[in-house]
Order: structure tokens, then sequence, then C-alpha cells
């Protein structure tokens, strides 16, 4: 790895619920501009991870620090505030608005304007508006969903609401993206050009944390994996050692399944 | 198109006075305005927010007592044997008072039940109501408690250059109180078409997802509450100047549940539903009277309401929109729906 500036610190995190121990002593470090891949099997903590990081949830122990900024006690919109944002397992749109208004929505980091301003439509409060309006199409092009700007959020295909939820998370004005499982779901082709949208939201200079269990995709796009067994940290390291590690082919093929 | 009706619906309604000259006729018009704007003003939070103030009421009340208190004087007694006298002010600064008053009592509401919501905003919400009527009934030395404020005077306008108009015709009462409700729909219809707006729409669709794109849940709902408060205080105090006297009764439960009935019946989260399900409440009385007791009415009210929901169940105006409405098909519609409440039972 080459010396970044460390963007993410997970510094000794525990979650517990009631008796589960949903995440065990878990640290590590994402860089800036870094894509890594937090990996493991169903139910390894990797969604309560997140939720850990966006402020979603608070955990038993440890501290999570983003840019210098610890999160702790930081409600999720203040977190969102840091340029830290997320995307979610579950499908998640604002179902009875179009695509466009969804990407309006979440642009509201961008859209801030004054009260007054806005009810007097006064031309500061237009002014932003056009400028919204200018980046949703902008963002539209972006990930691909022109075709469907009109359509209801609700009424898109499976792959094309994950679609939706990652450009949502794009018009937040992320500087870092965690991606929850955003593959599962679409076809082979949308998520070839999925591996695409990752490498041009990396080359943005957007650090991107991967949750995903196609092993075939995070091997190709991450700098770096971390792999999760029942809330610990198992291994971690550039693909090629994850690929070969033997702890990681234990938890992955080690339940009665044939090796590959 | 939209545009079309609107202006129409405004010139008929402007017009009223000029050929509908029964005074019994054009007072339940003149009330029923000033229903139609604290409807309006619930409909922001019940409609575009998802929360349900079954208190309402409260705030038209304080809009009421703060603007006819401010127009009469009062001289009460303070703790500690000092005396408080307010010697009368213009009933316009009333108005702008319990614009100013009740907005604060929306803010305090809010900030209270805000970080709980759903359930217990309604219940924050009707013992707030609660509380400042039983203030009203038994703090007699300021509101007269059951006795009532009589000789509310009625709202006079500084005209530039020329002395004083008093609106004491029910003409220019009319013409008052739909300027006013004209104002406060501009000012809904701009919010929610804002920046704010969207932000409460996404809150109301699926909050995990809006406060995970940056929106404040308490900020936006806070100030839905101040502004939905502060139009129902400019509701109470048009009320107070216009009937001349108030009682606590004002507070009554029933008097919410009314503009509740309004909202629904024309469509929760429709700019025009509340002015709709507003005119259609307002004047049922009217039509009644004749053929019914007015404790019949009530049974009357809730056979309307099952049947325009029965036939429109998104309430009048969003149901008939989506029926002779473009793009979204039925299916559409209904699939969203589902999804939204798939989504809503299952947090991240
Ligand atoms: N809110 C919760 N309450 C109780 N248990 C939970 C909660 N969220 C997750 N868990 C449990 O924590 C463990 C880790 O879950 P999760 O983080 O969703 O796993 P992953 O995303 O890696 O599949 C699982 O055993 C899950 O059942
Ligand atoms: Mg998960």
């Amino acid at each position: 790895m080459t010396a970044r500036n460390i963007a993410m610190t997970i510094d000794q995190v525990a979650v517990r619920f009631g008796g589960l121990v949903a995440i065990s002593d878990m640290s590590f470090t994402v860089g800036e501009g870094e894509i890594v891949s937090l990996i493991g099997p169903n139910g390894a903590g990797k969604t309560t991870a997140f939720n850990v990081m966006t402020g979603f949830l608070t955990p038993s122990a440890g501290r999570v620090t983003y840019r210098n900024t610890a999160l702790a006690g930081l409600k999720p919109h203040e977190i969102a505030d840091l340029g830290l944002i997320r995307t979610f397992q579950r499908t998640s749109v604002f179902p009875n608005d179009t695509v466009y208004d969804n990407l309006l929505i979440g642009l509201h980091r961008q859209g801030r304007v004054r009260l007054l301003d806005a009810i007097l439509g006064l031309p500061g409060a237009r002014a932003s508006e056009r400028k919204l309006r200018q980046r949703a199409s902008e963002l539209l092009e972006w990930v691909g969903l022109e075709r469907r700007a009109h359509d209801a959020a609700g009424s898109l295909s499976y792959g094309e609401q994950r679609l939706v939820g990652v450009a949502l998370a794009l018009a937040a004005e992320p500087s870092m993206l965690l991606l929850d499982e955003p593959v599962s779901g679409m076809n082979a082709s949308e998520t070839h050009r999925f591996v695409e949208l990752i490498r041009s939201i990396r080359d943005r200079g957007i650090t991107i944390l991967l949750v995903e269990h196609d092993m075939p995709m995070v091997m190709t796009v991450s700098d770096r994996i971390v792999v999760l067994n029942y809330g610990r940290i198992i291994a971690e390291g550039t693909p090629d050692v994850i690929r070969n590690d033997p702890a990681v082919i234990e938890a992955y093929l080690g339940h009665g399944a044939g090796r590959a | 198109m939209k545009a079309i009706i609107t202006i129409i619906a405004v010139a008929a309604l402007a017009s009223v006075p000029l050929w509908l000259r029964d005074p019994y006729l054009l007072n339940a018009l003149i009330t029923t305005g000033i229903f139609v704007i604290g409807a309006m003003s619930l409909n922001l939070l019940l409609g575009f927010t998802g929360q349900l103030s079954l208190g309402h009421i409260a705030f038209f009340g304080i809009g009421a007592y703060v603007s006819a208190l401010t127009s009469l004087g009062f001289d009460i007694g303070l703790p500690g044997g000092l005396r408080l006298v307010h010697t009368p002010w213009p009933p316009i600064a009333g108005f702008v008072l319990a614009i100013v008053i009740a907005g604060l009592c929306g803010y305090f509401v809010g900030l209270l039940s805000f970080r709980v919501r759903g359930a217990y905003f309604v219940i924050v919400t009707i013992s707030f109501a609660e509380v400042v009527r039983l203030v009203a009934l038994n703090w007699v030395e300021l509101t007269q408690g059951p006795l009532a404020l009589t000789n509310i005077p009625s709202i006079a306008l500084p005209l530039p250059g020329l002395s004083e108009l008093t609106l004491r015709t029910k003409m220019q009462n009319y013409y008052l109180v739909l300027v006013v409700a004209l104002i406060a729909y501009l000012l809904i219809a701009r919010l929610v078409h804002s920046h704010f707006g969207r932000a409460m729409r996404g809150l109301m669709e699926n909050e995990t997802l809006a406060v995970s794109v940056g929106i404040d849940v308490t900020r936006t709902l806070t100030i839905a509450a101040v502004i939905s408060a502060a139009i129902a205080g400019a509701a109470g105090s048009l009320y107070a100047h216009y009937i001349r006297i108030i009682d606590p009764e004002v507070f009554a439960f029933i008097n919410t549940v009314t503009m509740v009935i309004m909202v629904i019946s024309g469509g929760k989260g429709s700019l025009a539903g509340p002015v709709v399900g507003g005119l259609i409440f307002g004047l049922l009385p009217v039509a009644l009277r004749p053929v019914m007791a007015p404790e019949a009415q009530w049974i009357a009210y809730g056979g309307v309401l099952i049947a325009i929901l029965f036939v429109l169940p998104r309430g009048i105006v969003p149901s008939l929109a989506q029926r002779f409405g473009r793009r979204r098909s039925r299916a559409t519609a209904l699939a969203s729906v589902t999804l939204a409440e798939t989504a809503a039972k299952e947090p991240a």
C-alpha cells in the first residue's frame, strides 16, 4: 500500500445486540481515494459496521473517526454533512417521486437556502433551484438513468432502483461513499456497467468502502479487502493476498461446500 | 391547466359578494373561509410531513385570544403584588402578534415532541390544546373565563394618507378573509415546492434514506410546525375580530376534528384539498340546517365523509387528479404505495 492520507479510522469497535456479538474489536483504516471492500458471509456484521459508521447505531465500544472528526454522538444527517454518505442493502428510494425528484431530494446538501428566500422566491433561491436541476440532470446522465427521469422510482426494475439509490448518495456529494451490496439484484450487464461506475466515482476522488458478495467484482475493483467472519476481522490485504488466505478460504468454503 | 383552474376559482370566489346578498350565507362563507385557512395550516403538517396535530385548534385559539387581548387591553395582577397593564393596541397589531405567538407555540410543541414522533406528537398536541383551554377557562382576570371576551373591535386597515378603514360589513370581511387565505395558500405552495418542501416529502416517504442524505428531521419538522401554527394563529385572529366574542369553547376538540375532516376529505398532501374539503364541510351545516337538528348533523358529516372516501379514497382532489391524470397509471401508483409501505416497515 502506498502512503495515503487516512480518510476513516475504525478503532476497536464492538457492537452487541443483547447477548449477540455482531462485531467485536474491529479496527481498520481506509485511505483517501482508496477502494476498500468489506466482505464476509451473511450475518458477519458488515451492515452493522455501516450503521455504526453512519450514525444509525451507537457502538458498544470503540470509535470511528472520519477526516479527523470523531463521529461519536453525531446524528446520521450530521455525519452526512461531513461528506460520509451510504447506500442501503435493502432497496431504498423515495418510491412515489420520479427519479428526477428523488435526485432533487438527494441534492439537499447543495440546495440549502434561507427559508425566507425560498418562500419569497428571491433570486438567490431561484438560482439555487436552477443549479440543482442542472446537477440532477448531470447525475442522471452519469449513472445512465436519463430515460427513466420521469418515471416513479417505485415503478422501476429492482436493478434500476439500486442504481437510483447510488445516484441519490452521489447527489449528496460524498467525499466517501459506503455501498452496501450495490449489485445484488442486478443482472450481468448491469453489474458490468456498475463496475465502470464505481471506477468513475473513484476517478472523481471519492473514497469507497464496498460491501459485496460478488467475488469477481470485489477482486477486480478493490485496492484492499477486509474480511469479516462472525464479527471479527480474519484477514486484510490486497485481492491477491486475500485470494490465497487459508482463513478466508475456510470461512467461505469450509462449511462443507465443495472446493472451487 | 392547473393555473387556469386556479384563476377561475379565485375569480369565482372574488365575485361572490357581488351577487350573493344574503347575509346569512355570506356569514357562513366568511367563517368557512376562516376554517379553510386553519385546515390549510393543518394540511402543511398532516399532508406534507405526515404528522397529525390533534390539538391544532390550540394555535387557532391562541391566535384568537392574543389578538383579542391585544386590541382590548388588560390589567392583571402578577406574583409579588405587581400589575401588568396593557392599553389597547390597534387590531392589526393583534393580528401580527397572534401570528408570532402562535408560531412560537408551534416551535415549543415541535421541540417537545419531534424527538419522538408519531403517536407522541398526537398526544402532545392534544394535551397542549387541553392545557391552553384550561388556562383560558380559569385565568378569569385575563380572559374573563367562561364569560367570554366581548366587544372585540373589528380589524381596521390603516390606509396611507387617509383615515383608517374599519372592516364592519360582511363584504369587507369576506374580502379580508379571501386575501389572507390566498396569501396562506401561496406561502404554503412556495414552501412545499422549495428545498424545504422536498425535505419534508423525503422524510415522509422514507425517513432513513432522507437522513442519510443529510436532511435534518427535527429542523425540517420544526419549520413546518412553526409555519403551520402561525397560519392557524392568523386564522384565529380573523375569527376573533369577525365574531367579536371569544370564549374557551373555541379550544373544543370538535373544532380540530372539523379541520381534520376538511383536510382528509379534500385530500391531504394536496394544496387545493383543504380548500375543497373545507368548503364542503364548512357549508354543509347551512345545507342541513333546514332539514336536521344540530345534533343529528354530526352523523350526517360522518356519512358524507365516509361516502367521499369510499368513492375517492385519497380525498377529492388527489383522487380526481389521478383519475383525470396523465402519466401514472393506476397500477404504478398502487405498486409504489405497496413499496413505500414495505420500505417503511423494514428499517435498514
Ligand atoms: N438491529 C439488530 N438487532 C439485533 N440483531 C441484529 C440487528 N442488526 C443486525 N443484527 C444481527 O447482527 C448480525 C450481523 O448482521 P449484519 O450486520 O446485518 O450482517 P451482514 O450485513 O454482514 O450480513 C446478525 O446476526 C444479525 O442478525
Ligand atoms: Mg448486510
